[in-house]
């Protein structure tokens, strides 16, 4: 069976790929983030994702993307800090400016693949998470699902859209078009296990530097989604950047969940049949 | 400081997050945090327009700590010197230097010369009226080498001491008096300065337009060459000062220049002072000066040879009478207040859209109306070729465009993926470029519509018989094309070639700018870019995976680190292991190491040269400045920069601030345009008390031609904005994204407010005073649009560069949009009158 909730080694093995390359996902190390939004154009160009269709200043700092969505498959974050304490970041009285590239998580346990009826959503040979648009149905409960609200329908097309960590150029043997623009390397695109090696050096060489604020965030294979594909580092709380603090894939109780409901309902049905037998 | 590498040059920063994982550590000092600032270890905030009392500070630190590299500076540089002893320096001369001339406005550089053991140096050796750009950055022609000097660095009037007399008074409290900077925060940047300079550490000093576009631009740069070369950071690797262009090919169009005032390889062009070849060459080098300037004649006739061929001969000065004489100041200021005269009648603009980002906007596009015709080339329909309809003139009534005489002609561009050719970066290095893809329907490269122009002139004046017109006539203008014969596209690599240079004789391309003749024999295009095609080959074009592993070809002589002499003792050692980069191999008698060697290979570190000689050969062993005029780094500089030998604070033009110093307030050589429409906001007072900065964001480009038209980067930044404190915007009631507009005596322009602690108000001089910052790139056409920030500042320029004063000025904030039509211009003259202008 299928396993709904916890840690996942064969991710991809699990979802019925028999030979299938190793596991590859994102390390985003915001610490190096420098902001210029390079990834989400790049992705755009490749993937043909539209540009908005009215401009509009969102007063969010630089941010004017504003979130994931449909037509926004990577997502810069800028968050303005005054920090009465300087922890070793720049500081005008404490000044600190976070910047972050968001993504879709691909998920060891994806909710929204889960509660796909259609099977537009799949895994990838890859371990990745990706929609067919030609299968869609627009039914959205893929959207409610997601811990993250990373997919969404798009506007006045109705189907489901997310990152697809550039699945057509792995095929080619090529890196995600994000990873590879970005110019400091705050995207970093492999391996899963070496990524979560690098990522977990990055953290510590951090912590000596005196940025003791560093962690990461989505590389714990028990968290609620079993670890994430695409992991980051942040300086700071999850919640600071928008994103939730323990994310939890819906399905993780449905085993339960239905047992419960089963239980119910032969409870009920106890019931009544013994309404029928008690009355004489 | 004055850069913001994070947004201006977010590849080349990927170099500096690679340094900070090695352990480098990045302090970023600007009035405005930044992407940069986000990602440096330290922040400093400072007041637009304070770098040089900030910069004086640390060298004042310096010199009175002794902490200096001692041995570097005594060797090196020009600290044991004697000047004139009819030197005065700005704290003798209440703010002037010796030598000014109230009624030209400018100096008269006699008494910064150095001091001569013998007879006075004649009237044809001395440079009459300070020179800048005389030639390059340290050709400049000084009457003789340092004869005098004390190398106990103790004498009064020896250079050291001069140094630091001029910067006593830059004290700590004096920096956070003047730069809003609290002494703390000062000092810790000294340490870490010092500290991390000398034998086994090195620190860059990197820099950009936020440097240059001040009044006294060019003494920043002397300020912070000054402390690199004190600390000994100057031609040593992990040193240096990195001057990042403004622009991806700039350092390209400096080089082969599209300047009024040089030629290529920083040759200055000639004036009516220099009536033939023998005065030209005169007026750059002089007779006893040391280094590669002195063959400035084979440089220059090498040029005039690539352009002129066979008909240029010894015996017509190798057609040196065809250049033109540059009689003033031709800049793009002055000419436009020609244009609105009415005196200029053409205008081809190649990439540049001075509607949007040229100070003074509405004045630039008030003379382009006066204008019969302008070609404007470009990959998108740029504000400049639609200004005659939609300039915001029209909505004030000032242009009609049923009215408006200027013609425009707009041909379509091709882009840089469109065409071959090189970019010069910031490095110097040139990086060929293929065509990758072919332009669309009628757009062409530069290089086609430049040289199809050429042949069409010239063929229309085959036949003329005026003298006037034998320079284009006999012009060396045959470049062979590619695909049709007579329309084809001019090929890139033969003009590269030409670049190089040749050996007329054998048809050899030259290897190296010292085998130029002064004899006709070779031809060059440009002497710092012989050797790129050496052998034949476009070592240009190397990406790294050829047997050498270079990337590229840095000018001159793809020498990466310039001056790199330095970076070994006077006796060839390396100053440390750590920081080794070329020494002195005694066995194979020649200088080796891990860069080609800026120095004559084969010139031993202990040589001395005989007592007459001149030039290339009157360099000593340990003379690693081989274009200075003496060798030496020049700490005081006895000519090169009008305005003055030494930095020294002045406040910008437009400053709510009063000068700490006595005397002028601002820059008396400071280059102003009087014109009633470009009046500057009076000194001081309440009606403009904020300063006003500018600068870049990485979504958008310049003007915004190439950015605001593109969908995927016009909705990353939509509008113009402005920058503002909560402070700021407490009091004057801005709501954060809701509209306001900001005023100058120029213009008002409207932008949404954006309130944010990254534009701190500092206190200076006790008051508090408040910066607010703003983009240019916006303008009305394109998807992301907003009004012209550049319509704010007035024309105010560096008098060595022409570079207007961009970075520091004064404004006004009030909330709402700004009037429209008519009322606008109301609005502004409002301003004016209670400003006390006419």
């Amino acid at each position: 069976m299928n396993s709904l909730f916890g840690p996942l080694d064969d991710v991809a093995g699990d979802a019925g790929h028999v030979e299938h390359p190793p596991r590859v996902g994102f390390f985003t190390d915001t610490s190096v983030c420098i902001g210029c939004k390079a990834c989400e154009v790049a992705c755009k160009q490749w993937n043909g994702v539209p540009a908005a269709e009215h401009l509009d200043l969102l007063g969010m700092s630089h941010d004017n993307t504003g979130a994931l969505g449909a037509n926004a498959w990577r997502h810069v974050a800028f968050v303005e800090q005054s920090k009465p304490v300087d922890l070793g970041m720049p500081a005008v009285d404490g000044l600190r400016w976070l910047m972050a590239s968001d993504v879709c998580k691909h998920c060891t346990h994806a909710g929204c693949l889960d509660v796909c009826p259609t099977g537009a959503l799949f895994r990838t040979e890859f371990g990745s998470v990706v929609v067919q648009q030609d299968i869609c149905n627009g039914c959205g409960y893929c959207v409610s699902a997601c811990p993250y609200g990373v997919i969404e329908r798009r506007p006045g097309d109705g189907r489901a859209q997310k990152c697809t960590l550039c699945y057509d150029r792995l095929h080619g043997g090529l890196e995600p078009a994000c990873a590879k623009a970005c110019p400091t390397e705050s995207i970093q695109f492999g391996e899963l296990d070496e990524l979560r090696d690098r990522a977990a050096a990055r953290v510590a060489t951090l912590h000596e530097r005196g940025e003791t604020g560093a962690r990461l965030y989505g590389a714990d294979e028990h968290d609620g989604v079993g670890g994430n594909g695409a992991f980051f580092l942040l300086l700071d709380e999850p919640e600071v950047y928008g994103l939730p603090p323990d994310p939890v894939v819906p399905t993780r109780d449905a085993v339960r969940m239905w047992k419960f409901v089963g239980a119910a309902a032969g409870a009920f049905l106890a019931a009544a049949v013994g309404s029928f037998l008690g009355r004489r | 400081m004055g850069s913001n590498m994070a947004e201006a040059h977010p590849v080349g920063f990927q170099w500096v997050v690679e340094a900070k994982a090695r352990g480098a550590k990045v302090i970023h000092i600007d009035p405005h945090f930044t992407r940069t600032s986000a990602l440096a270890d330290t922040f400093v905030p400072i007041r637009a327009g304070s770098d040089i009392a900030f910069l004086g500070g640390v060298i004042r630190h310096v010199l009175e700590n002794g902490l200096d590299f001692r041995e570097y500076v005594a060797a090196y540089t020009n600290a044991a010197a004697l000047i004139s002893p009819e030197y005065r320096d700005t704290e003798d001369l209440d703010g002037l230097f010796s030598g000014f001339d109230p009624e030209k406005g400018s100096y008269d550089p006699a008494s910064w010369q150095y001091r001569s053991t013998g007879p006075p140096p004649g009237d044809e050796e001395r440079p009459q009226e300070a020179q800048s750009h005389a030639a390059g950055a340290g050709g400049a022609p000084i009457a003789a080498p340092a004869e005098a000097t004390d190398p106990t660095l103790q004498h009064p009037d020896c250079v050291y001491q001069i140094l630091k007399r001029h910067f006593a008074r830059y004290t700590p409290e004096f920096v956070e008096e003047v730069c809003g900077v609290p002494q703390d925060a000062f000092r810790a940047v000294c340490d870490a300065w010092t500290a991390n300079s000398g034998r086994e550490r090195t620190t860059t000093l990197i820099y950009s337009v936020g440097w240059t576009q001040h009044s006294v631009g060019a003494q920043y740069i002397r300020a912070g060459s000054i402390v690199q070369l004190l600390l000994g950071n100057i031609g040593r690797p992990g040193g240096g000062i990195l001057a990042l262009r403004g622009h991806a090919s700039i350092q390209g169009s400096t080089d082969i220049p599209t300047l009024f005032n040089l030629l290529p390889g920083y040759l200055p062009m000639p004036s009516p002072a220099t009536p033939d070849l023998d005065a030209y060459v005169a007026s750059i080098r002089s007779r006893k000066q040391k280094g590669f300037w002195y063959a400035a004649d084979a440089y220059l006739i090498s040029l005039l040879k690539e352009y002129w061929g066979e008909g240029a001969t010894a015996d017509n000065d190798y057609r040196f009478d065809y250049l033109p004489r540059i009689d003033g100041d031709h800049g793009v200021f002055r000419t436009a207040l020609d244009m609105v005269e009415g005196k200029v009648p053409g205008y081809f603009l190649f990439g540049q859209n001075p509607a949007v980002a040229v100070s003074n906007g509405r004045l630039m596009r008030l003379a382009m109306a006066q204008l019969d015709w302008m070609v404007v080339r470009d990959l998108a329909m740029i504000e400049t070729a639609t200004f005659w309809k939609d300039a915001p003139e029209v909505d004030t009534g000032e242009i009609v465009p049923e009215e408006c005489r200027t013609e425009v002609f707009f041909f379509p561009a091709a882009s840089h993926v469109e065409k071959e050719g090189t970019f010069t970066q910031t490095e110097r290095m040139l990086q060929w470029r293929e065509r990758a893809v072919e332009p669309a329907g009628d757009q062409r490269s530069d290089l086609w519509f430049t040289y199809h122009l050429g042949r069409i002139i010239r063929e229309r004046l085959a036949d003329s018989a005026d003298e006037r017109d034998r320079p284009i006539v006999e012009l060396n203008w045959d470049l062979p094309v590619h695909g049709d014969p007579v329309w084809g596209e001019p090929d890139a690599e033969e003009v590269l070639r030409r670049i190089n240079g040749y050996h007329l004789d054998t048809g050899e391309l030259v290897a190296d700018y010292r085998h130029l003749k002064a004899d006709g024999s070779t031809s060059s295009g440009c002497w710092i870019y012989t050797g790129v095609f050496k052998g034949g080959v476009n070592l240009s074009a190397r990406r790294g995976d050829g047997p050498d592993g270079k990337w590229g070809w840095c000018w001159p002589l793809d020498r990466r680190v310039l001056y790199n002499r330095a970076s070994a003792d006077p006796a060839g050692k390396p100053w440390s292991e750590r920081k080794k980069l070329v020494w002195w191999d005694d066995d194979a008698r020649r200088w080796v190491g891990d860069d080609i060697p800026d120095f004559p290979d084969d010139l031993p570190p202990d040589h001395v040269p005989p007592p007459h000689a001149v030039g290339a050969a009157a360099l000593r062993g340990d003379d690693p400045f081989v274009l200075q005029a003496d060798g030496k780094a020049w700490l005081f500089a006895p000519n090169g920069v009008v305005d003055g030998p030494l930095p020294t604070h002045y406040e910008p033009d437009e400053s709510p601030v009063r000068n700490p110093l006595q005397g002028p307030r601002a820059s008396p050589t400071r280059r102003r345009y009087d014109h009633p429409d470009n009046p500057a906001n009076p000194a001081l007072g309440a009606v403009f008390p904020f300063v006003l900065t500018s600068s870049r964001l990485t979504e958008h480009y310049t003007s915004g031609a190439m950015t605001r038209t593109l969908p995927f980067l016009a909705e990353l930044q939509p509008e113009l904005f402005v920058e503002v404190s909560p402070q700021l915007a407490a009091e004057r009631g801005l709501v954060h994204g809701q509209w306001c507009h900001v005023v100058t005596t120029r213009a008002a322009v409207q932008a949404r407010a954006v309130v944010t602690e990254r534009i701190p108000p500092l206190r200076v001089r006790g008051e508090v005073v408040h910066q607010v910052w703003m983009p240019y790139h916006f303008g009305r056409n394109g998807l992301a649009k907003g009004d012209v920030m550049n319509d704010l500042l007035g024309i105010v320029a560096d008098p060595n560069v022409g570079i207007q004063e961009g970075k520091a000025a004064t404004c006004d904030v009030r909330p709402g949009p700004r009037p429209t039509g008519k009322a606008l211009l109301d609005y502004v003259a409002d301003y004016r009158r209670r400003a006390g202008i006419a």
